[in-house]
This record gives structure tokens, sequence and C-alpha cells, in this order.
């Protein structure tokens, strides 16, 4: 096998994966770059380099409002979705009952049926009944299909976690209650926390359901998709940038906090 | 299941435990009940309105919107005389996207999952990069295509100076656009489930195929493609699912033109616009048939318990 | 337990008539036990015997089917494991990730409202040498440090009954013998009631004051180490306690000293007294390392036993002894425990051998021969359920 041959072959899969990792990105570049684009009306063309629509977007008609109504949706389908979710991956890992299969495929069912036909049986659910459309009706949406996601993720938790540490907080003393409070639920924590973000996530970023169920009540997404027929605002382009640096930075903190955590614990051990 | 994939790289708990007897309660029951019973009533209810729907007939001499509740099943068969193409038309776009995505995706996945597994730091870098697109808007990632593939952009104009292109051609408007957008989009959902298989991938099993005198394209084919396998299925079907009623893609808004409409652009129109109820309910009972049975075959094979 | 209050001293443990079902299989069937006050006690058995669940019975982590279980004269059968005055040294020590070395120490007694929580703990750290790490976290202590933790946790609440359930298994040789010696000092210091659960024969009669025998939820044999090693009273505890020549005959005379067994043709006489059946079919042993080999036939005084010839199959270095196995027709293989007062074996592989040994050595056993289920060494309590379960299934096929 000749020089050049070797090098690519043991190279290969380097070069495609940085190859890939580039090609992922691509959009994420055009949308933070063109949120510094001097536009006048559609966000299309380059203009020109401007910090206007990071300084003032709020200027933009909607930008904010819809920013807004999706943290407060996504926050409170977050809280709902944690705390139902939660209870429920206990229930399913610490007991025994029946119907456990029904219920697992209950769970499992959402994640599993298309956004569409989610998104319409709730319309069609909440248009029998009579319900308004609004900010309301796009919350509990959002919980419904976030459940299960909190459910997958503090189960494995859940799971994890050694139950002879909580037979040795009742042997040493602790009620139920206590138990739980000083053992379970700290150690639980961080599952619950990552399941929140998740939710959090899915619920900020869903347009397909909300689309159906909100009415005239606008959400980011929502916003993006009637505004794309006639031009995206470049604020709106600032809106996401900042949202994914801070996700980014989140992410990448939470990362190495947790790598020097570890090596902390080695290195004194 | 795959599902899985997302709380394996969100949560770095201690590995799974012997469980201890599970103890029968009444304060499962409590514990479930809320839960149950809030999907209960936003999930299955809905489902059972969506089929009641689908059978509405529409009131006489009332105004558009209006129906009544009937078992006109010609709904069903109306709708697929009108939309059969659509149909159609969207489980091949989706099974085109998974099958991109998957070839895009394992060799990713391989090489974050197993060649990075000495640089743990790396490695996370690797995933963060993966999950990267979900932090912008689906919206904004398929808008950004579209500008970056539309007539005046950078790539449209090359590849017709390569005459790859002809001159009056596009691509965006187009079923390629399509496809690519929805390949493009599930990446991650088709890239960490597989990543989950590889990275628990004893590198042993390969090791001893080697050892064995495999050569190492017949130990990837015998040996790692096999046993990750798990992980690829569940990111074919995180994949298909999702795209095959996908109507943002195929919107003419984005990547689509007037000839791409899938299914859901369907369910769509006639839900909001045509007010349509029974269509789009017909419709929506009918894509969920199709996942269901998809779905069935696979609870069959590995049963409920892996589900979560 | 009253808030507050320390034991005095070690209580007693007593189990009545416990019974403990699972669905699909019985773990411990009507068990009777009595602990005394201060004594050290080992729960010895296999893997599945029911020993674990009869200490998380105790424990309070499990409810009995039925039966009761007092501690202290007091029955608390109906408390909670909060409530019990008891603590356990868990085979895991789940010591509390999230929390430190003092924190974890501390626990009990800030639930119990004990004054002074802190102070104590650091006093009981001092006790197993490890109050420089309080301010750590267990994922960071070793394996030998988790254990005393573990240790001094519970000890620190000064129970009226301390459980130990395999504290010692995850440790290494040295490591283990160390813990032995510590945990028994610590149990004659203190004064407290031990109940030590594990499979280790050597563990249970080093520490031990009392062993029980425990096999398929119930106790074959109970007594002070020595008593169960010498005498054993079932082939269970001849094989699980040691090693055991066991061989089956009819009884041929008894007079009021002994009883003369006829094993495959040889006479070989038992002392009466350690003997349970005197008549008909009986299986008497010899421990291996009370025989003594002899390469020419010797002449027998009375009191000796006599078996052979027979020919070395094997022999087996180890250490401190030689193992050889030797073939005796009729009777099987029997084993030979020598210490190795010379270097090299005594006798090679091949070698016509007899072994001799004295008659108040031997033993016979309550077991009848005929009953051969009491044989195997399978003590698993869910495969009896099994085997059950085929015997029912091969009954209804029959009829």
């Amino acid at each position: 096998m000749n020089p050049v041959s070797r090098f690519i072959g043991r190279y290969a899969l380097w070069i495609y994966s940085i190859l890939a990792f580039v090609f992922l990105l691509i959009p994420i570049v055009y949308t933070i770059v063109f949120s510094f684009n001097d536009s006048r009306r559609s966000n299309i063309v380059w203009r020109g380099f401007t910090l206007d629509n990071w300084t003032r977007v709020c200027d933009a008609q909607g930008v904010c409002e819809s920013f807004l109504n999706s943290i407060v949706v996504g926050l409170t389908a977050t809280l709902l979705a944690t705390a139902l979710g939660t209870m429920i991956a206990i229930a399913l890992v610490r007991f025994r009952f029946r119907f456990r299969s029904g219920v697992t495929l209950l769970l499992f069912l959402p994640m599993a049926t298309p956004e569409v036909v989610l998104g319409a049986g709730l319309a069609a659910e909440f248009l029998a009944a009579g319900v308004q459309k609004g900010a309301l009706t796009v919350i509990l949406a959002h919980t419904m299909f976030c459940i299960s996601f909190v459910v997958v993720t503090v189960r494995a938790r859940v799971a994890g976690l050694d139950p002879a540490l909580e037979e040795a907080g009742r042997d040493l003393y602790a009620s139920p209650a206590q138990v739980f409070m000083r053992i379970t639920f700290p150690l639980l924590l961080p599952g619950i926390i990552a399941a929140a973000l998740l939710s959090f996530a899915l619920s900020f970023d869903d347009f397909i359901i909300t689309n159906f169920n909100s009415g005239a009540f606008v959400t980011f997404p929502k916003f993006l998709y009637t505004a794309a027929a006639r031009g995206i605002p470049a604020e709106a382009n600032v809106i996401a940038s900042a949202v994914f640096f801070i996700a980014i930075i989140f992410v990448v903190v939470s990362q190495l906090t947790s790598a020097a955590r570890r090596k902390r614990l080695a290195r004194e051990g | 299941m795959a599902f899985g994939a997302f709380s394996s790289t969100a949560t770095a708990g201690p590995p799974p435990v012997d469980a201890a007897p599970r103890k029968r309660s009444y304060i499962a029951l409590l514990l479930l009940l809320p839960g149950v019973l809030y999907l209960g009533l936003f999930f299955l209810a809905p489902l059972l309105s969506l089929i009641i729907t689908s059978f509405q007939a529409p009131v006489d001499f009332g105004d558009i919107g209006q129906y009544q509740t009937a078992f006109k099943w010609e709904n069903y068969t109306t709708v697929v005389g009108m939309y059969g193409e659509h149909i159609i038309r969207s489980f091949f776009y989706a099974l085109l996207a998974t099958i991109f995505a998957l070839l895009f995706s394992y060799p990713l996945a391989y090489f974050i999952g197993v060649k990075l597994r000495r640089f743990p730091l790396v490695q996370a870098l690797g995933l963060t990069l993966v999950i990267a697109p979900f932090f912008i808007s689906f919206l904004l990632r398929t808008l950004a295509w579209k500008q970056i593939l539309s007539d005046e952009g950078v790539v449209v104009s090359a590849l017709k100076a390569v005459a790859l292109l002809g001159p009056d051609a596009h691509i965006t408007g187009e079923p390629v656009a399509v496809v690519f957008g929805l390949t493009y989009n599930f990446i991650p959902f088709m890239t960490l489930p597989i990543y989950t298989s590889l990275q628990s991938l004893d590198l042993r099993y390969v090791e001893a195929g080697g050892d064995l005198y495999a050569s190492p394209a017949r130990t990837f084919f015998s040996v790692t493609l096999p046993l990750s396998a798990p992980g690829v299925i569940s990111g074919a079907l995180l994949t298909f699912i999702p795209a095959a009623g996908d109507y943002v893609n195929a919107s003419s808004s984005f990547l689509g033109g007037r000839d791409t409409q899938m299914i859901g652009n369907v369910i769509e129109t006639n839900f909001l616009v045509l007010q349509n109820y029974p269509a789009a309910a017909a419709l929506s009972i009918i894509l969920m048939a199709a996942i269901l049975i998809i779905v069935g075959v696979y609870v069959r094979r590995s049963g409920t318990d892996e589900l979560l | 337990m009253a808030q507050g209050a320390f034991a005095e001293s070690g209580a007693d443990l007593e189990l009545v008539g416990i019974t403990k079902r699972f669905p699909g299989f019985t773990a411990i069937e009507d068990l009777h036990l009595t602990i005394p006050a201060g004594s050290f006690f080992a729960l010895l058995g296999p893997s599945g015997c029911g020993k674990t669940t009869t200490l998380r019975l105790v424990a309070g982590l499990e409810e009995p089917t039925s039966g009761r279980i007092l501690i202290g004269g007091k029955d608390v059968t109906a408390t909670k494991s909060f409530q019990r005055p008891v603590n356990t040294v868990f085979q895991s020590y789940a010591l509390f990730p999230h929390m430190t070395i003092l924190e974890n120490v501390a626990f009990g007694l800030k639930r119990r409202k004990i004054a002074d929580a802190t102070a104590k703990a650091h006093e009981a750290l001092r006790l197993v040498e490890l109050d420089h790490v309080a301010s750590r976290k267990p994922q960071q202590l070793s394996g030998g440090q988790q254990q005393r933790v573990a240790l001094a946790r519970a000890v620190v609440n000064r129970p009226a009954l301390l459980l130990l359930d395999e504290p010692l298994g995850a440790l290494d040789l040295k490591l283990r013998r160390q813990m032995q010696i510590e945990l028994k000092d610590i149990q004659s210091d203190v004064g407290l009631t031990f109940l030590h659960v594990t499979h280790d024969q050597e563990e249970a009669m080093t520490m031990a004051d009392t062993v029980a025998v425990m096999n398929k939820g119930r106790i074959e044999q109970m007594g002070a180490p020595q008593e169960l090693y010498e005498l054993p009273r079932t082939a269970f505890v001849a094989n699980f306690l040691g090693q055991s020549n066991l061989f089956t005959g009819t009884v041929r005379s008894s007079s009021g000293a002994s009883i003369i067994v006829d094993v495959a043709g040889r006479a070989i006489e038992v002392p009466r007294e350690r003997a349970q059946r005197h008549a008909g079919e009986v299986t008497i042993g010899v421990r291996p390392e009370k025989l003594m080999l002899h390469t020419v036939e010797p002449t027998v005084p009375s009191g000796t036993n006599v078996n052979g010839p027979g020919r070395v199959v094997d022999v087996s270095f180890s250490g401190v002894s030689t193992s050889y196995q030797v073939a005796v027709p009729g009777l099987g293989t029997m084993v030979v425990f020598a210490q190795n007062m010379v270097f090299g074996p005594v006798v090679n592989t091949g070698a016509e051998v007899w072994m001799t040994w004295t008659v108040d050595h031997g033993f016979g056993l309550a077991d009848d021969p005929a009953d051969g289920s009491r044989f195997p060494a399978d003590a698993d309590t869910q495969s009896i359920a099994t085997e059950r379960r085929d015997e029912l299934a091969a009954e209804l096929e029959e009829a």
C-alpha cells in the first residue's frame, strides 16, 4: 500500500468528521452572520455589517413579543412536565403495579406520533370542547409532549440510584419523608435538571404542534414561519443567535466544571 | 430504546445497579395518576377526537367548518383518492432522508464514539457540535439552507458554472432540496443513538475479529455493524417517523415547491385553511396508522420494556 | 426507640416462627432463632440460603409473611426500620455520595436529634482512624476506608443490635484479616450485639461466638464454631464447614459406648454420643486433617479405626499442608490433609497407603441416607421451587 493511500486510510475518518462538523455548522454560521446584516426589509442579500440589529433588537415588529411568549410557555410547560414526569419515572422504577406495559406504551406513543397528528388531534379536541385557542392551549399541548421525554431522562437516573442508599437512610432513623428529601431528591436532582432543560428546549423550538393550537397567540417559531413568506427580519436572527450562544456556553461550562470536579475528586483520593 | 440516547448524553449517573425487588404499594398509583390522567386527556382523547372527526359529514346548509357526527367512511376513500400521491411521496422522502442520514451519521458517530474515546473532553465537544444545530431554531436552519441553495446563491452558481446544473435549473423547490432539508434536520436524531451504541461497543470484539483473520472491512460488517444495530434501528425510527409527518421543509416558503407537498402540508392546509376537518383528520389517522404498524413491528420484536 | 437515648448495652434478638415468602418462592420457612445480648453471632450459608433475607427482616427493611421479631424482649415486628434500635453495615457500604464522610456518620444522630452529633461523629471516626478524611466525599476513599466509615456510621448510634451484611466481601485478604480483628475488638469493647451474615466459613468461625449454618431457608445447626466443626449434624454442615470424608453403611452392632458400622466390608467404630443415628443405614464421617497416612499396613490399637489399602491418586501442595486423594476400592475417594512437617510430600501418586484415625474423632450424621436429596450441595431456594414444580408436572403427566 503506497504512503498516500495509507495516509488517507488512517486519517480518512478524521477528515470526513471534520468536514461533517463544518457541514453541520453551516446554517448556524449563516444565521449568526446574517444577524449582523444591514438589511432593510428582507434579510436575504448581504448589504453590510451593522450592530444595529443587536442593539435595537426589539424594534422589529413582533420579534421580542413572540420571544417572550415562547419563554413563558416554555417555563410553564417545563414546570408541569417535569413534575408529572418525575413522579411517573419514580413509580416506574421503584414500584410494582399492573398495567406496567400499558403505561410504558402510553408514554412512548407521544414520542412516536408525528407532530402533525398530535397537533391536529389536540386542535380537534379543543374545537369539540369549545376551548378558545391561545396561550393556555399551547401550554397544555407542550406539557403533553414533554412528559415522555422527562420520564425517559429521569428514569435513567432513578434506575442508576442504588436502592441500598435509601435503605441505609431508613436504617439510620430517617422517616420516609426525610429519606426522600435528604437522600433521594438530592441524588435525582441532576437528572431532573437535565430533564427540565430538555423539556424547555423542546418547547421553545416547537412549531408544528404550536401552529395548530395557538390561534392568535404567537410564539417565536410561529413568528418565524409566518414571517418567512415575506422575509424574516434580521432581529429574529439576533434572538436566535443569542439563544444559541447562551446554550453553547451553558453546555461547555457544565462539561468543563464536571470534568474539573472529576479531576479534583480523583486527585484528592 | 434510542430515547435513552438523549438521557445518557444528558445525565451521567452511576451505572445501573441490580434492582431490588419492587414494592407493591399504593404510592405508585398516586405517583402515576396525575401524569397518566394528563396524557389520557391530552393525548388519547385527541386521538379519539381525530377518529370521530374523520367520520364527520358537513352540516346541511351549514357554513364552512361546521360538521356533524356521522359515519361517513367515504372521507377516507376521498382523501386517499385526492392525496394518495402525497402520502406515497411523504414516505418516499422520509425513507430517502433516513438512508442519507444513516450514511452521513454512521461514520461520524463511529468517529466520536470509538476514535475519540481516549479524549473524553474532545468527545464531549464532538457531541456538542452534533447537537449544536438544535440550538438554532429549526425554521431558521431550514431557511438558511433555502437561501444558500437559492438561485442567486453560491452553490447554484458554482454548479451551473461547472455545468452540473442546466441554466434554467433550480435546487430549491425541487424534491432534492426537500430531501436535503429533511436529511440535515434529522442528522442529530440519527447520530446520537448510533453514538450511544458505539460508545459502549467493547473494542475487544473488534480485536477478536482481527485475531481471527478478518480484514478490517469484514470485521466491520460482521462484528461492529451487527453490534451497533440497536442504535441504527433506533436512529432510523427517530428519523423516519417525524420526517414522514414534516411539512416545514416541503413548504413553499422553505425548501419546497408546488410538486413537493407532503402529507403534513396537506393536513395543515385542510385543517387551518380549508377548515375541512374530516379530511385532515382522516389523513392524520392514515399517517398514524402507518407509523403504528412500523412501531408495532419493532415492539413485537423487542418488547415494551426497552421502549423507554 | 426513644429519641435521644442510647442503648445501655446490646439487646438480645429473638425470631419466632418467621416465614418469608416472595412471589414464586419461599425464602425462609418457620425460622426460630435466639441471639443472646452482647454476643457476636454469625449467620453462615451459601448464597440463596435466606441469610440476607433474615438480616433484612431484623433490620425492618422487609416484613415477614408470618412470625414475630423481638428485640430486647419487645415485639418490633410491626415497627418500621427507622423506629428500630438496629443499624446495618451494608454489603455495598451505601455511603451517601452527596454528603461528606462526617455528614454520613452524623446522619443517624441528627435524625434522632442527639445533642453534639458532630462531636460524636468525630469520635466514631477516630475509633476507625479516619478522622482526617472527615471532609472528603465517599468516592475519594478506598474500599477499605469506605468499609470503616460504614462501620463508624452504624456504631456511632450505639444500636442495641448491629447487623453486618457480608461487609468484608470486597476487601483483599490482608485487609480482611485486619478488619476481622478490629470488628471483634469493637464488639467486645462497646458491648454491642453483632449479627454477622456471611458465606465465608473461615470468617464466621474466626469472629463469632456462635455460628448458625443456614440452608434453604432453615437453620441446619447452631453452636460454637468448634462444636459445629468437630461435630456436624448434617451432611450439609459437614461439607459446608471445611471438608469431610463421609461414608454410608449399616450399623452392625452397638454397645453402650459406641456403634460399629459396616462400611464396604470394613468395621468402623463411632462413639455413641457423637452419632445421631444408632441403627439401620447411617452416614458417618471424619475430617481429613484427623487422618494419618501409613505406607505399611499398621497394627491397630483399640480406639483407632483403619481404612485401606488405597492408592494415592492426587497430591496437592498448598503451603501449610498437602492434601492427598486416596482411592479406596468400594469406598470411593478419601481426602487426607497432612501438615507439611517436612519438605515434599510424604507419599507420591500411585503409592499404596492405609489411613487411621482415633475413634473419638469420628461423627455420625442425622441424615437418612435413603433420602438422597439431602446430599446435593445445591442450596438455592429458588431451585427448590423449580424442582418441586417439575415434580408436580411429572406427577400430573403420569396421572
